[in-house]
């Protein structure tokens, strides 16, 4: 299996402020890859390098390189569009548009102008969120109606709908009950085999349920990274013994 | 100590009383000089408060004076303003707020329209005069009042909307661009509906404003008397302030009587668009529940 991403010595600031340094990684094509550590170590600001969601926010620079298929997304000639059509994300709260259930899913295809049938598409994709048999008898209800875990999965049908290479996940279980996570777990594992899956965690045995590999970063940097069981057994920097066995974060 | 406490209780309570006391008191005086004025002038204007009030043109005799002409005026100017400064407004907050960035040239302009939004009308009136009925040979028609109202209001358009469209979740937004969306397919499938309810409430009520403008219409000219219909935009016209004005300035009481009408029938229109922008409001709102 080859790479998805390789970043080479990225760094980021805001502003004045610098969150990350130096940052150098590959994420593995079809895994899943979590990025943990404590809050503020900068974590989900790498997660929106991949794909370019920096670019929204006045005030960020980002120098370095993320290569995605071998491409660096930071040069020039990269629409950022694109990157984000083929690298999909799911957010830390859930944030369905305030449009039926069917709409939301239908949004990405319809706005990058699918020609398919769309009503094929919406199905297959609330299935592979396993959230098809829950709204099936009201599509057409505001997606506001579901309940928290549910708009989530309902978010990830939408990301699946654009048919991405990648989903990138911000702390996407932070906001649910111990059910709904339990849910989206199981949905990240069955959808490794078809996505490269970069999840962004603060909890640790997430990672250790899920995660292919995991990176451990702090304070801006990339402290440690590994296949997860070799480094939640024998992690190799005292830091991240020390994160893992809960002495801080 | 507990004598003391109880004793500082009461004094609380009483302040309480007090403040509750005084603000119903503000409430209630400005309410009640509104009824009073509401009151004065319906019953000024009662007499002549009949459907044919409503259909006939003007007069010198105060029984077959009609305040159609003006209504008809008002309306006109009113929509076509809506037609010019609706969309003109929305898409100059959209560039503001969208594209325009951070730079110092967005913050002068940002400044200027929020110091443009309290600009006297009469000298929106003046301007009006120098370029649409004179520099655009516009003359004294509707198409120049609307043009001169859209000026005066396209600052209040502005400065709602911009607030609308702030209001619009960061989540969703950065939700639609991660799904590949362009600013323009933001803007259009996530932000405008969103925003929908309060910029139509925004641009409403200050259109309304603009119906009870009555300087800047003097200054460019609108008709005291005028005894036809606007059929088309460059036509003269006249609106109902100014009737109003014009009834109000005659000695004999019945004019005065007929000025107190055409205050309710004024009254009337600007209701109901407050009214319309209600309705938009809840009904926009109950669509994006969050």
């Amino acid at each position: 299996m080859g790479n998805a991403f390789e970043i080479r010595n990225l760094n980021v600031y805001y502003g004045q402020h610098q969150v990350l340094y130096d940052v150098n990684m590959n994420i593995r094509e079809r895994a899943v890859t979590a990025i943990i550590g404590p809050s503020g170590c900068g974590k989900s600001t790498l997660l929106r390098c991949l794909n370019r969601m920096h670019d929204l926010q006045p005030g960020v620079r980002v120098t370095g390189e993320v290569r995605f298929k071998g491409r660096n997304i930071y040069d020039d000639d990269v629409d950022p569009m694109e990157i984000r059509y083929r690298i999909g994300m799911v957010f830390q709260k859930p944030n369905p548009f305030p449009k039926s259930i069917f709409e939301n899913v239908a949004f990405g295809p319809r706005i990058n102008g699918y020609r398919g049938n769309l009503n094929e598409l919406v199905e297959r994709c609330l299935r592979q969120a396993a959230l098809w048999d829950e709204v099936k008898d009201r599509l057409h209800a505001s997606a506001l109606s579901l309940s928290g875990g549910q708009q989530q999965r309902l978010c990830l049908a939408r990301a699946l709908a654009v048919e991405p290479e990648v989903i990138l996940m911000d702390e996407p279980a932070s906001a649910l009950d111990p059910i709904s996570t339990a849910k989206l777990e199981d949905l990240i594992l069955e959808l490794k085999s078809r996505y490269t899956i970069v999840l962004v965690t603060h909890n640790m045995q997430q990672a250790g349920r899920v995660a292919d590999e995991t990176a451990f970063f702090l304070n801006g940097r990339l402290i440690e990274m590994g296949p997860t069981r070799e480094m939640f057994a024998n992690p190799r920097e005292k830091k991240t013994e020390e994160y893992l066995t809960g002495r801080f974060g | 100590m507990t004598g003391e406490w109880q004793r500082r209780r009461r004094v609380r309570q009483r302040l309480d009383r007090i403040f509750a006391a005084v603000f119903l008191l503000a409430i209630a005086l400005s309410l009640l000089t509104l009824v009073v004025l509401l009151w004065d002038v319906v019953r000024d204007g009662a007499r002549w408060l009949r459907w044919e009030f409503l259909t006939s043109y003007p007069s010198r005799i105060p029984e077959r004076a009609g305040i159609l002409v003006p209504l008809v005026g008002s309306l006109w100017v009113i929509g076509l303003t809506a037609l010019i400064a609706l969309p003109l407004g929305v898409a100059a907050a959209v560039y503001l707020e969208f594209y325009a960035g951070d730079s110092w040239l967005s913050r002068l302009i940002e400044a200027n329209i929020a110091n443009l939004a309290g600009v006297p009308s009469i000298v929106y009136g003046l301007l009006g005069l120098a370029i649409f009925v004179r520099g655009l040979h516009l003359g004294r028609s509707v198409l120049a009042a609307a043009l001169t109202m859209t000026l005066l209001v396209l600052p209040v358009i502005i400065v709602a909307t911009r607030e609308a469209l702030r209001s619009v979740p960061v989540s969703l937004i950065h939700g639609a661009y991660a799904l590949g969306a362009t600013r323009w397919q933001v803007i259009r499938t996530v932000v405008l509906p969103t925003a929908a309810g309060s910029i139509m409430t925004g641009v409403i009520l200050a259109i309304s404003r603009a119906l009870g403008e009555t300087a800047p219409m003097i200054t460019i000219g609108a008709w005291a008397f005028i005894t036809f219909l606007p059929r088309h935009p460059l036509d003269g016209f006249s609106v109902l302030p100014i009737q109003i004005f014009n009834w109000a300035a005659r000695p004999q009481p019945a004019f005065q009587q007929l000025a107190a009408a055409g205050i309710v029938v004024l009254l009337a229109v600007l209701l109901s668009l407050n009214a319309v922008a209600i309705w938009l409001r809840n009904k926009y709102q109950k669509k994006a529940e969050w």
